[in-house]
């Protein structure tokens, strides 16, 4: 049974990135301006000296000990489980029989990190390589570690929409609240750096040798990052036992695509104006409600010129206050969704807005330029979040204040 | 609410594609890898992008291609798509040339087509379809929860027509690792001798399902899809009865009231003993059918189990290859289905 005007309410947040281990750090690091951007330590790579990435500051091994997950899984899961766990300690629901809860995750490449180690032998001789490094290749295989460990059994699945994956799983997850199907869900998505994305990236010309400048009119291109994000959603029922711990509610999304180009997105922001359009009719808002933009913001050449003209199109004349925290904590990936969802409920939360970094010259095209100071004490009633990906998939979550 | 089943398009190792006769003739092949059969991609999809897709990229949008013919849809209001393993045969293809040229010389191509969403992508973009696009990735469970997906956007009642689909492929690399995980029959096999052989493993499947899912019913629909329901990780057999009675309490239905019991069989002597315990018990006097030995095994199976199930209810027939005659109208379907032993799933249908 759908129940269109139920709210889903945003009851826990956990985050690890280049710029924190946890929500507080990374909180910490968005104030004081400090990206996580810098050259590769943890890939054996050619191009180590000479891409940039945000590479989360925990090795496997030390996220092992925090998260009780072997050493020797993939990264993804290890980075999963510690933002996962974050979020689900966070949102203070173990003292709550009987919920029926889910976790719905999101990744790009699943154990890709640990295939690549396999499969260097495997080609050379087919009985080669170690099967325990290519047993959680799969997306849905390094979700179910989390699942696992945290002991959630009700409803588990992974979605993989390239760049937007976890701001679809995080709505998805919303929408089995609202057919009634879960009480809670645990949401977003996780990525590792892998050498796999790397190259790949590289060979579509789309990397910034030099730290991102997310919406410069001289933006090279995007960084890659790690990290996951995940926020616990509850239904109202469950939110009401909660009342003092609740970040938000999710009021608004959309999912359109752009349908024209595999990597390339059009000019005019089709889908990305379609989706923040979707987003804002869903949740009964007009443009001028919105107080803050999480902008998808890659510093690509191609993104920043779409976004920024379907923001154009949507928002004339009166622009709210954006930024792109990919500035911070790089491109993410199928993390990028989930970890821009806690940076927007916390903005919601703490009455705050992050800065652009790097920001020099604003894009000519653009009539409107993002922030580039931190700013407190400012009344934000509704988070604009982007997510746009690979496949011309684009997603726009909108997070609103109770 | 009912969900019905207006359009399919089926491509697998069986003649299933398009208009014709349901299973007349079972392809038999030897192995321990059935492959699907392949259409003229020139009458769904265009030259200059057939050239630069993979086979899996290729099946999925035919698949998806005839299913919108036969539904007279030209842009569905959403596309959900499952895929366990996404596009296998491009991400070997970048890996191999990755590690082999030493991160040197690499393009792009196989890079992009690698991405799991592009199968759902690739139909958008053909059919310049802006509308919800989703993929879901979750090995046994990606078509179902792509299925989900589409059912609660119907039911939301902001879509009118969904696109919904599975496709998953067997590359060399794929079989060659999922053998050595013991996964299929080290005895060469025909597929029609599957359940008879009643030793390790199974045979590897392949194929891409698609559906034209509706909240309005039409005069050619296939059958109403009453319910997808997953379970993960079941402690035994008495949780495994525990859910399904739950499903069709849920649906306002007893066990009497199911016609045909479609069960996910795969040949392998410890995962069909869950079908065989519960064929003793709660299925005792149903009649069953498997369908494994006409696709193969594979995480989205299930498109292939839905095919056949909407095509039985709609043609009002049990073909001869599924070795089966029960008496009587065949109007309620359910189909149960576990993926080695973690993702189990259920799905009803009726006639409409």
């Amino acid at each position: 049974m759908y129940t269109k005007s139920a709210a889903v309410y945003v009851a826990g947040v956990g985050v690890v990135s280049a710029i924190g281990n946890n929500t507080a750090a990374c909180l910490q690091s968005l104030e004081n301006g400090v990206a996580g951007i810098g050259p590769i330590t943890s890939l054996d790579t050619i191009h180590k000296n000479s891409l940039p990435v945000a590479e989360v500051k925990l090795t496997n091994q030390e996220l092992s000990e925090i998260t009780g997950l072997p050493a020797t899984v993939s990264r993804t899961a290890l980075l999963g489980m510690k933002a996962a766990k974050e979020a689900w300690v966070d949102a203070g629901l173990s003292h709550l029989p009987a919920l029926r809860t889910g976790l719905v995750s999101a990744n790009s490449v699943g154990g890709m990190d640990k295939t690549e180690s396999f499969f260097g032998s495997f080609i050379q001789d087919s009985q080669g390589g170690r099967l325990k490094n290519v047993v959680n290749h799969e997306c849905g295989a390094v979700t179910e570690l989390v699942a696992d460990a945290v002991g959630i059994k009700h409803l588990v699945t992974t979605i993989s929409t390239a760049c937007s994956s976890s701001a679809n799983s995080i709505f998805y997850g919303a929408r089995l609240i609202k057919h009634n199907i879960l009480d809670v869900v645990v949401a977003g998505g996780a990525d590792a750096l892998t050498k796999f994305t790397l190259n790949g990236f590289n060979t579509l010309q789309i990397l910034d040798k030099e730290p991102c400048q997310p919406f410069d009119e001289n933006r090279r291109g995007l960084n890659l990052g790690e990290g996951a994000g995940y926020v616990v959603l509850v239904s109202e029922a469950v939110a009401k036992k909660l009342k003092n711990n609740l970040y938000g509610r999710l009021s608004g999304y959309s999912n359109a695509n752009d349908a024209h180009h595999q990597t390339a997105s059009s000019p005019e922001g089709t889908g990305s104006y379609m989706a923040m359009r979707g987003a804002l009719s869903l949740s009964g808002l007009e443009p001028k409600d919105i107080s803050y933009i999480n902008l998808h913001g890659t510093g690509t050449y191609n993104n920043d010129i779409s976004e920024g003209t379907a923001i154009r199109r949507l928002f004339e004349p009166s622009y709210p206050k954006m930024s792109s925290t990919k500035s911070f904590t790089g491109h993410t990936l199928g993390a990028s969704g989930g970890i821009e969802a806690v940076f927007s409920v916390l903005a919601l939360k703490h009455g705050i807005i992050y800065p652009n970094l790097r920001l020099q010259t604003p894009m000519q095209a653009l009539p409107f330029v993002p922030e580039t100071v931190f700013q407190k004490n400012i009344t934000v009633h509704h988070v604009l979040s982007n997510s746009f990906g690979f496949g011309g998939n684009c997603s726009s979550l909108i997070f609103s204040k109770l | 609410m009912k969900t019905f089943i207006r359009a399919t398009g089926n491509i697998s190792p069986q003649e299933t594609l398009g208009p014709g006769p349901l299973l007349q003739d079972l392809v038999i092949q030897t192995g321990n890898r059935l492959a699907c059969i392949e259409p003229d991609y020139l009458k769904y999809i265009d030259i200059k992008f057939i050239r630069r897709m993979s086979r899996i990229i290729k099946m999925g949008t035919a698949a998806g291609m005839e299913c919108l013919l036969e539904a007279g849809v030209k842009n569905p209001d959403a596309i959900t798509m499952g895929t366990a393993y996404g596009c296998l045969e491009d991400t070997g293809v970048f890996l191999k040339k990755m590690l082999t040229q030493n991160e040197e010389m690499l393009t792009p191509t196989a890079f992009i087509q690698s991405t799991h969403n592009t199968i759902g992508a690739q139909i958008a973009l053909l059919l310049q379809c802006h509308n919800y696009n989703n993929t879901f990735v979750h090995r046994g469970f990606s078509f179902e929860s792509a299925l989900l997906d589409a059912m609660m956007l119907l039911e939301e009642n902001t879509v009118q027509t969904v696109l919904t689909g599975a496709a998953d492929e067997i590359t060399d690399a794929s079989h060659a690792i999922l053998s050595r995980f013991g996964l299929y029959k080290k005895e060469p096999i025909a597929n029609t001798d599957l359940f008879a052989s009643h030793t390790k493993g199974t045979i590897a499947g392949e194929g891409a399902a698609f559906f034209l899912l509706s909240n309005q019913p039409s005069a050619t629909d296939y059958a109403s899809l009453d319910a997808v329901y997953t379970f993960y990780k079941p402690a035994g057999i008495v949780e495994v009865e525990e859910h399904i009675a739950g499903l069709l309490e849920q649906q306002g239905l007893s066990l009497t009231d199911i016609d045909l019991v479609m069960e996910g069989n795969n040949g392998d002597a410890t995962g069909d003993g869950i079908y065989y315990a519960l064929d003793k018990t709660i299925f005792a006097r149903h009649p069953k059918v498997y369908y494994k030995h006409l696709c193969g095994e594979y995480p989205t199976s299930t498109g292939f189990a839905l095919w056949l199930a909407a095509s039985i209810i709609k043609n009002k027939l049990l073909p001869f290859a599924l070795g089966h005659s029960p008496s009587g109208d065949i109007k309620r379907i359910l189909v149960y289905n576990h993926y080695e032993n973690l993702h189990h799933s259920l799905m009803l249908l009726s006639a409409c």
